[in-house]
Protein backbone atom coordinates (compact mmCIF):
# COMPACT_ATOMS: atom_id res chain seq x y z
CA UNK A 1 0.00 0.00 0.00
CA UNK A 2 2.55 2.49 0.94
CA UNK A 3 5.29 1.00 -1.57
CA UNK A 4 4.09 3.92 -4.25
CA UNK A 5 5.11 6.76 -1.51
CA UNK A 6 8.36 4.86 -1.02
CA UNK A 7 9.16 4.43 -4.86
CA UNK A 8 8.17 8.16 -5.33
CA UNK A 9 11.05 9.05 -2.68
CA UNK A 10 13.24 6.84 -4.34
CA UNK A 11 12.72 8.30 -7.62
CA UNK A 12 13.05 11.61 -6.14
CA UNK A 13 16.01 10.93 -5.03
CA UNK A 14 17.34 9.03 -8.77
CA UNK A 15 16.30 12.64 -9.99
CA UNK A 16 18.72 14.50 -7.55
CA UNK A 17 21.66 11.83 -7.91
CA UNK A 18 21.01 12.39 -12.10
CA UNK A 19 21.04 15.99 -12.09
CA UNK A 20 24.10 15.90 -9.88
CA UNK A 21 25.95 14.11 -12.45
CA UNK A 22 24.57 15.44 -15.46
CA UNK A 23 22.93 12.31 -16.63
CA UNK A 24 20.41 12.24 -19.10
CA UNK A 25 18.79 8.83 -17.93
CA UNK A 26 19.39 5.98 -15.47
CA UNK A 27 20.03 2.51 -16.61
CA UNK A 28 19.85 0.44 -13.26
CA UNK A 29 18.79 1.15 -9.88
CA UNK A 30 19.83 -0.95 -7.03
CA UNK A 31 17.85 -1.91 -4.06
CA UNK A 32 18.74 -4.01 -1.01
CA UNK A 33 15.27 -4.67 1.18
CA UNK A 34 15.07 -6.67 4.67
CA UNK A 35 11.98 -8.11 5.15
CA UNK A 36 11.07 -5.99 8.61
CA UNK A 37 11.26 -2.64 6.22
CA UNK A 38 7.53 -2.86 6.16
CA UNK A 39 8.41 -2.71 2.10
CA UNK A 40 7.10 -5.41 0.12
CA UNK A 41 9.90 -6.00 -2.98
CA UNK A 42 7.21 -7.13 -5.35
CA UNK A 43 4.67 -4.23 -4.81
CA UNK A 44 7.99 -1.90 -4.98
CA UNK A 45 8.97 -3.54 -8.69
CA UNK A 46 5.28 -2.75 -9.40
CA UNK A 47 5.07 0.83 -8.11
CA UNK A 48 8.64 1.86 -9.71
CA UNK A 49 7.22 1.09 -13.42
CA UNK A 50 4.21 3.57 -12.03
CA UNK A 51 6.07 6.49 -10.10
CA UNK A 52 9.12 6.31 -13.03
CA UNK A 53 6.74 7.06 -16.30
CA UNK A 54 7.75 9.93 -17.58
CA UNK A 55 11.09 11.11 -15.19
CA UNK A 56 15.21 10.38 -15.64
CA UNK A 57 14.22 6.84 -14.19
CA UNK A 58 11.56 5.84 -17.16
CA UNK A 59 12.97 2.50 -19.09
CA UNK A 60 15.49 1.86 -16.23
CA UNK A 61 15.78 -1.68 -14.23
CA UNK A 62 14.89 -1.88 -11.06
CA UNK A 63 17.27 -4.58 -9.17
CA UNK A 64 16.14 -5.51 -5.38
CA UNK A 65 18.37 -7.44 -3.58
CA UNK A 66 16.51 -9.35 -0.43
CA UNK A 67 18.82 -9.50 2.74
CA UNK A 68 18.06 -12.16 5.15
CA UNK A 69 17.08 -11.80 8.98
CA UNK A 70 20.29 -12.20 11.16
CA UNK A 71 19.99 -11.66 14.83
CA UNK A 72 23.16 -11.66 17.57
CA UNK A 73 21.84 -13.22 21.28
CA UNK A 74 22.73 -10.50 23.98
CA UNK A 75 23.01 -14.11 26.20
CA UNK A 76 24.76 -16.83 24.13
CA UNK A 77 26.40 -14.71 21.81
CA UNK A 78 25.58 -16.80 18.41
CA UNK A 79 24.70 -15.08 15.30
CA UNK A 80 21.86 -16.87 13.72
CA UNK A 81 19.39 -16.65 11.05
CA UNK A 82 15.69 -15.88 12.13
CA UNK A 83 11.87 -15.29 10.60
CA UNK A 84 10.25 -11.78 10.45
CA UNK A 85 7.91 -13.06 13.49
CA UNK A 86 10.58 -15.25 15.79
CA UNK A 87 13.53 -12.88 16.47
CA UNK A 88 14.96 -15.02 18.71
CA UNK A 89 17.95 -16.54 19.12
CA UNK A 90 18.27 -19.79 16.51
CA UNK A 91 20.97 -21.32 19.36
CA UNK A 92 19.28 -21.25 22.83
CA UNK A 93 16.24 -19.66 22.34
CA UNK A 94 16.31 -16.29 24.08
CA UNK A 95 14.45 -13.42 22.90
CA UNK A 96 17.24 -11.18 24.27
CA UNK A 97 18.85 -10.60 20.39
CA UNK A 98 19.73 -7.84 18.62
CA UNK A 99 19.09 -7.34 15.09
CA UNK A 100 21.88 -7.19 12.55
CA UNK A 101 20.67 -7.26 9.41
CA UNK A 102 17.10 -7.46 7.82
CA UNK A 103 15.45 -3.83 8.29
CA UNK A 104 17.03 -2.31 5.31
CA UNK A 105 15.51 0.05 2.85
CA UNK A 106 18.69 1.14 1.44
CA UNK A 107 18.86 2.89 -2.05
CA UNK A 108 22.33 1.24 -3.07
CA UNK A 109 23.55 2.44 -6.42
CA UNK A 110 22.48 4.16 -9.89
CA UNK A 111 23.76 3.53 -13.47
CA UNK A 112 23.73 6.58 -15.12
CA UNK A 113 24.05 7.18 -18.79
CA UNK A 114 25.43 10.09 -20.11
CA UNK A 115 23.98 12.13 -23.11
CA UNK A 116 23.47 10.21 -26.13
CA UNK A 117 24.50 6.58 -24.71
CA UNK A 118 20.37 5.51 -25.44
CA UNK A 119 17.33 6.84 -26.60
CA UNK A 120 15.85 8.02 -23.40
CA UNK A 121 15.59 11.67 -22.20
CA UNK A 122 14.99 13.46 -19.71
CA UNK A 123 12.52 15.53 -20.00
CA UNK A 124 12.13 17.14 -16.56
CA UNK A 125 15.42 18.80 -16.92
CA UNK B 1 29.28 16.26 6.13
CA UNK B 2 27.53 13.44 5.48
CA UNK B 3 29.53 10.05 4.75
CA UNK B 4 27.28 7.55 3.67
CA UNK B 5 24.61 8.57 1.69
CA UNK B 6 26.66 10.32 -1.22
CA UNK B 7 25.58 14.56 -0.39
CA UNK B 8 28.93 14.77 -0.04
CA UNK B 9 30.15 14.29 -3.59
CA UNK B 10 31.61 17.00 -5.25
CA UNK B 11 33.45 17.99 -8.86
CA UNK B 12 36.64 17.53 -6.60
CA UNK B 13 35.94 13.83 -5.61
CA UNK B 14 33.52 12.85 -8.09
CA UNK B 15 35.82 10.20 -9.50
CA UNK B 16 35.83 8.45 -6.44
CA UNK B 17 32.41 7.60 -6.53
CA UNK B 18 31.67 7.25 -9.90
CA UNK B 19 33.28 3.91 -11.75
CA UNK B 20 32.47 2.66 -15.24
CA UNK B 21 30.44 -0.25 -15.69
CA UNK B 22 30.80 -2.99 -18.31
CA UNK B 23 28.35 -0.88 -20.71
CA UNK B 24 30.02 2.10 -20.68
CA UNK B 25 27.30 3.73 -18.27
CA UNK B 26 27.94 5.41 -14.46
CA UNK B 27 27.73 3.42 -11.70
CA UNK B 28 26.96 5.39 -8.44
CA UNK B 29 27.21 4.08 -5.11
CA UNK B 30 24.17 5.73 -3.32
CA UNK B 31 23.88 3.66 0.15
CA UNK B 32 21.00 5.74 1.03
CA UNK B 33 17.72 5.13 2.78
CA UNK B 34 15.09 4.82 0.44
CA UNK B 35 12.82 7.50 3.02
CA UNK B 36 15.56 9.48 3.65
CA UNK B 37 13.87 12.71 2.63
CA UNK B 38 11.14 12.30 5.27
CA UNK B 39 13.86 10.59 7.95
CA UNK B 40 15.01 14.37 7.12
CA UNK B 41 11.57 16.21 7.68
CA UNK B 42 11.15 13.71 10.93
CA UNK B 43 14.54 14.98 12.34
CA UNK B 44 13.21 18.45 12.04
CA UNK B 45 9.99 17.71 13.32
CA UNK B 46 12.16 16.46 16.62
CA UNK B 47 14.10 19.46 17.03
CA UNK B 48 11.03 21.79 16.85
CA UNK B 49 9.26 19.48 19.34
CA UNK B 50 12.63 19.92 21.91
CA UNK B 51 13.26 22.94 21.79
CA UNK B 52 9.66 23.53 23.06
CA UNK B 53 9.83 20.57 25.29
CA UNK B 54 7.10 18.49 23.99
CA UNK B 55 7.04 14.89 24.21
CA UNK B 56 5.57 13.39 20.96
CA UNK B 57 4.23 10.12 21.25
CA UNK B 58 2.61 8.16 17.63
CA UNK B 59 -0.21 6.30 18.56
CA UNK B 60 -0.75 3.39 16.29
CA UNK B 61 -2.83 0.16 15.82
CA UNK B 62 -5.79 -1.38 13.41
CA UNK B 63 -8.68 0.67 12.95
CA UNK B 64 -11.09 0.57 15.82
CA UNK B 65 -8.78 -0.68 18.20
CA UNK B 66 -9.75 2.71 20.96
CA UNK B 67 -6.84 5.11 20.18
CA UNK B 68 -9.33 8.29 20.39
CA UNK B 69 -11.12 6.66 23.18
CA UNK B 70 -8.00 6.31 24.95
CA UNK B 71 -7.23 10.07 24.21
CA UNK B 72 -10.19 11.32 25.66
CA UNK B 73 -10.14 9.35 29.26
CA UNK B 74 -6.55 10.54 29.31
CA UNK B 75 -7.27 13.78 28.45
CA UNK B 76 -9.81 13.82 31.16
CA UNK B 77 -7.67 12.41 33.84
CA UNK B 78 -4.66 14.39 33.06
CA UNK B 79 -5.27 17.96 31.73
CA UNK B 80 -5.15 19.86 35.10
CA UNK B 81 -1.44 18.01 34.90
CA UNK B 82 -0.53 17.79 31.76
CA UNK B 83 -1.22 20.59 28.51
CA UNK B 84 -2.02 18.15 25.93
CA UNK B 85 -2.56 18.32 21.92
CA UNK B 86 -3.46 15.92 19.54
CA UNK B 87 -2.75 15.98 15.61
CA UNK B 88 -5.51 13.37 14.55
CA UNK B 89 -4.95 11.06 11.38
CA UNK B 90 -7.76 9.87 8.97
CA UNK B 91 -8.47 9.17 5.33
CA UNK B 92 -11.36 11.47 5.80
CA UNK B 93 -13.25 13.25 7.95
CA UNK B 94 -12.93 15.81 10.78
CA UNK B 95 -14.74 13.21 13.69
CA UNK B 96 -12.08 12.53 15.40
CA UNK B 97 -10.39 16.20 16.22
CA UNK B 98 -13.97 17.17 16.85
CA UNK B 99 -14.07 14.63 20.14
CA UNK B 100 -10.56 15.82 21.24
CA UNK B 101 -11.80 19.24 20.95
CA UNK B 102 -14.60 18.66 22.83
CA UNK B 103 -12.58 17.41 25.67
CA UNK B 104 -10.70 21.08 25.65
CA UNK B 105 -7.87 20.77 24.00
CA UNK B 106 -6.55 21.80 20.17
CA UNK B 107 -6.50 19.26 17.74
CA UNK B 108 -5.41 18.92 14.32
CA UNK B 109 -6.87 16.43 11.53
CA UNK B 110 -5.02 15.11 8.63
CA UNK B 111 -7.23 13.89 6.12
CA UNK B 112 -5.15 11.89 4.37
CA UNK B 113 -7.58 11.02 0.97
CA UNK B 114 -6.07 7.93 0.16
CA UNK B 115 -2.97 7.63 2.30
CA UNK B 116 -2.66 4.96 4.23
CA UNK B 117 -0.13 6.82 6.74
CA UNK B 118 1.41 9.91 8.04
CA UNK B 119 4.28 10.65 6.78
CA UNK B 120 6.90 13.61 8.51
CA UNK B 121 5.88 16.32 6.37
CA UNK B 122 2.17 15.86 6.72
CA UNK B 123 2.97 16.45 10.33
CA UNK B 124 5.63 19.26 10.11
CA UNK B 125 2.23 21.16 8.55
CA UNK B 126 -0.06 20.29 11.06
CA UNK B 127 2.70 21.35 13.76
CA UNK B 128 1.86 24.89 12.30
CA UNK B 129 -1.37 24.73 13.13
CA UNK B 130 -0.57 24.12 17.24
CA UNK B 131 1.29 26.18 19.60
CA UNK B 132 4.19 23.57 21.06
CA UNK B 133 4.88 26.43 23.32
CA UNK B 134 2.06 25.47 25.29
CA UNK B 135 2.11 21.47 25.05
CA UNK B 136 3.76 19.14 27.33
CA UNK B 137 2.17 16.05 25.21
CA UNK B 138 1.75 15.63 21.76
CA UNK B 139 -0.39 12.92 20.62
CA UNK B 140 0.00 11.80 17.23
CA UNK B 141 -2.82 9.44 16.22
CA UNK B 142 -1.80 7.64 13.41
CA UNK B 143 -4.07 6.33 10.69
CA UNK B 144 -5.29 3.19 11.33
CA UNK B 145 -3.81 0.51 10.06
CA UNK B 146 -0.96 -2.11 11.26
CA UNK B 147 1.16 -2.25 7.84
CA UNK B 148 2.38 1.02 6.49
CA UNK B 149 2.46 3.56 9.63
CA UNK B 150 5.64 1.45 10.91
CA UNK B 151 7.63 2.42 8.26
CA UNK B 152 7.15 6.35 8.37
CA UNK B 153 9.41 8.39 11.04
CA UNK B 154 7.36 11.68 12.32
CA UNK B 155 9.77 12.79 14.57
CA UNK B 156 8.45 11.34 17.58
CA UNK B 157 10.00 9.95 20.78
CA UNK B 158 7.97 6.90 21.53
CA UNK B 159 5.95 4.58 19.36
CA UNK B 160 2.90 3.18 21.05
CA UNK B 161 1.02 0.31 20.21
CA UNK B 162 -2.64 -0.47 20.84
CA UNK B 163 -3.85 -4.07 20.32
CA UNK B 164 -7.77 -4.75 21.60
CA UNK B 165 -8.67 -8.22 22.85
CA UNK B 166 -11.33 -8.12 20.47
CA UNK B 167 -8.65 -8.50 17.51
CA UNK B 168 -6.81 -11.83 18.58
CA UNK B 169 -3.66 -12.15 21.06
CA UNK B 170 -1.17 -13.01 17.63
CA UNK B 171 -1.31 -9.85 16.22
CA UNK B 172 2.23 -8.99 17.26
CA UNK B 173 3.09 -12.43 14.96
CA UNK B 174 1.15 -11.41 12.08
CA UNK B 175 2.44 -7.96 12.00
CA UNK B 176 6.22 -7.86 13.00
CA UNK B 177 7.30 -4.78 11.73
CA UNK B 178 4.65 -2.78 13.79
CA UNK B 179 4.98 -4.29 16.94
CA UNK B 180 8.70 -4.95 16.86
CA UNK B 181 8.37 -0.96 16.25
CA UNK B 182 6.61 -0.09 19.70
CA UNK B 183 7.94 0.93 22.89
CA UNK B 184 4.71 0.30 24.70
CA UNK B 185 2.07 -1.99 23.66
CA UNK B 186 -1.77 -1.37 25.22
CA UNK B 187 -3.74 -4.62 25.07
CA UNK B 188 -6.73 -2.00 24.88
CA UNK B 189 -11.03 -3.02 25.85
CA UNK B 190 -9.87 -5.38 28.73
CA UNK B 191 -13.56 -5.35 30.25
CA UNK B 192 -14.42 -7.08 27.32
CA UNK B 193 -12.07 -10.27 28.23
CA UNK B 194 -14.45 -12.31 29.80
CA UNK B 195 -16.68 -12.72 26.41
CA UNK B 196 -13.09 -13.10 24.42
CA UNK B 197 -11.98 -15.94 26.33
CA UNK B 198 -10.09 -17.00 23.43
CA UNK B 199 -7.82 -13.84 23.63
CA UNK B 200 -5.10 -14.55 25.85
CA UNK B 201 -3.02 -11.50 27.37
CA UNK B 202 -0.28 -13.71 28.06
CA UNK B 203 0.17 -14.98 24.25
CA UNK B 204 -0.16 -11.68 23.18
CA UNK B 205 2.62 -10.90 25.52
CA UNK B 206 4.87 -13.97 24.03
CA UNK B 207 4.48 -13.00 20.54
CA UNK B 208 5.66 -9.51 21.35
CA UNK B 209 8.61 -11.28 23.26
CA UNK B 210 9.30 -13.13 20.13
CA UNK B 211 9.98 -10.56 17.81
CA UNK B 212 12.90 -9.68 20.67
CA UNK B 213 10.58 -6.34 21.79
CA UNK B 214 11.10 -5.99 25.69
CA UNK B 215 8.33 -3.15 25.49
CA UNK B 216 5.92 -3.10 28.51
CA UNK B 217 2.33 -4.67 27.71
CA UNK B 218 -0.13 -2.82 29.79
CA UNK B 219 -4.03 -3.85 29.57
CA UNK B 220 -6.68 -1.57 30.31
CA UNK B 221 -10.00 -0.43 29.21
CA UNK B 222 -10.35 3.14 28.72
CA UNK B 223 -14.21 3.01 28.99
CA UNK B 224 -14.76 1.67 31.84
CA UNK B 225 -11.71 3.38 33.25
CA UNK B 226 -9.87 0.29 34.60
CA UNK B 227 -6.09 -0.34 34.17
CA UNK B 228 -5.55 3.72 33.77
CA UNK B 229 -3.01 4.54 36.17
CA UNK B 230 0.19 2.13 34.69
CA UNK B 231 -0.79 3.80 31.54
CA UNK B 232 -0.94 7.21 33.57
CA UNK B 233 2.76 6.84 35.25
CA UNK B 234 4.20 5.57 32.19
CA UNK B 235 3.23 9.19 30.50
CA UNK B 236 4.55 10.96 33.86
CA UNK B 237 7.82 9.07 33.83
CA UNK B 238 8.29 9.94 29.95
CA UNK B 239 7.62 13.68 30.04
CA UNK B 240 10.03 14.11 33.27
CA UNK B 241 12.28 12.20 31.01
CA UNK B 242 11.69 14.41 28.00
CA UNK B 243 11.77 17.07 30.20
CA UNK B 244 15.18 16.40 31.82
CA UNK B 245 16.62 15.89 28.32
CA UNK B 246 15.44 18.93 27.20
CA UNK B 247 17.99 20.58 30.27
CA UNK B 248 20.56 18.79 28.64
CA UNK B 249 20.28 19.54 25.06
CA UNK B 250 19.55 15.65 24.64
CA UNK B 251 16.78 13.65 22.53
CA UNK B 252 15.36 10.16 22.07
CA UNK B 253 14.21 8.40 19.08
CA UNK B 254 11.91 5.59 19.36
CA UNK B 255 14.08 2.11 20.60
CA UNK B 256 13.45 0.52 16.56
CA UNK B 257 14.21 3.24 14.29
CA UNK B 258 13.70 2.87 10.33
CA UNK B 259 17.17 2.17 8.57
CA UNK B 260 17.96 5.81 7.44
CA UNK B 261 17.30 7.88 10.61
CA UNK B 262 19.91 5.44 12.35
CA UNK B 263 22.35 6.19 9.31
CA UNK B 264 21.70 9.79 9.61
CA UNK B 265 21.24 10.32 13.26
CA UNK B 266 25.11 11.09 14.24
CA UNK B 267 25.57 13.96 11.41
CA UNK B 268 22.94 16.31 12.74
CA UNK B 269 23.49 18.19 9.15
CA UNK B 270 19.94 18.48 8.00
CA UNK B 271 18.62 21.14 9.25
CA UNK B 272 16.28 22.84 6.52
CA UNK B 273 13.25 20.46 4.97
CA UNK B 274 12.19 21.00 1.19
CA UNK B 275 8.37 21.31 0.62
CA UNK B 276 6.53 18.11 0.81
CA UNK B 277 5.43 17.49 -2.79
CA UNK B 278 2.12 17.20 -3.93
CA UNK B 279 0.23 18.13 -0.80
CA UNK B 280 -2.91 15.41 -1.80
CA UNK B 281 -3.62 15.22 2.17
CA UNK B 282 -5.63 18.21 4.22
CA UNK B 283 -5.11 19.08 7.22
CA UNK B 284 -7.83 21.59 9.68
CA UNK B 285 -7.80 23.21 12.94
CA UNK B 286 -9.87 24.39 15.79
Amino acid sequence: MHELSVCQALIGQIEDIARQHRATAVRRVSVRLGPLSGVEPDLLSQAFSLASAGTVAQNSRLEIERLPIRVRCESCGAETAAEPNKLVCGECGDWHTRLLSGDEMVLASVELIQNGECGVRNENR
Amino acid sequence: MCETCGCNITPGNEHLARRKNALGGDAVTVLKNLLSENDRAAAHNREHFDRHGVLALNLMSAPGSGKTLLLEASIEALKNEFRIGVIEGDLETENDAARIRAKGVPAVQITTGTACHLDAHMVHDALHHLKLADIDILFIENVGNLVCPASFDLGQHRNIALLSVTEGDDKPAKYPVMFRAADLVLLTKTDLLPVMDDFDPARAEHCLRQLANPAPALRLSAKKKDGLDAWFDWLRREVAGQRERAKRGQTLRPAIQPDGARMHAETGAHHSIPPASGNHYRYRQV
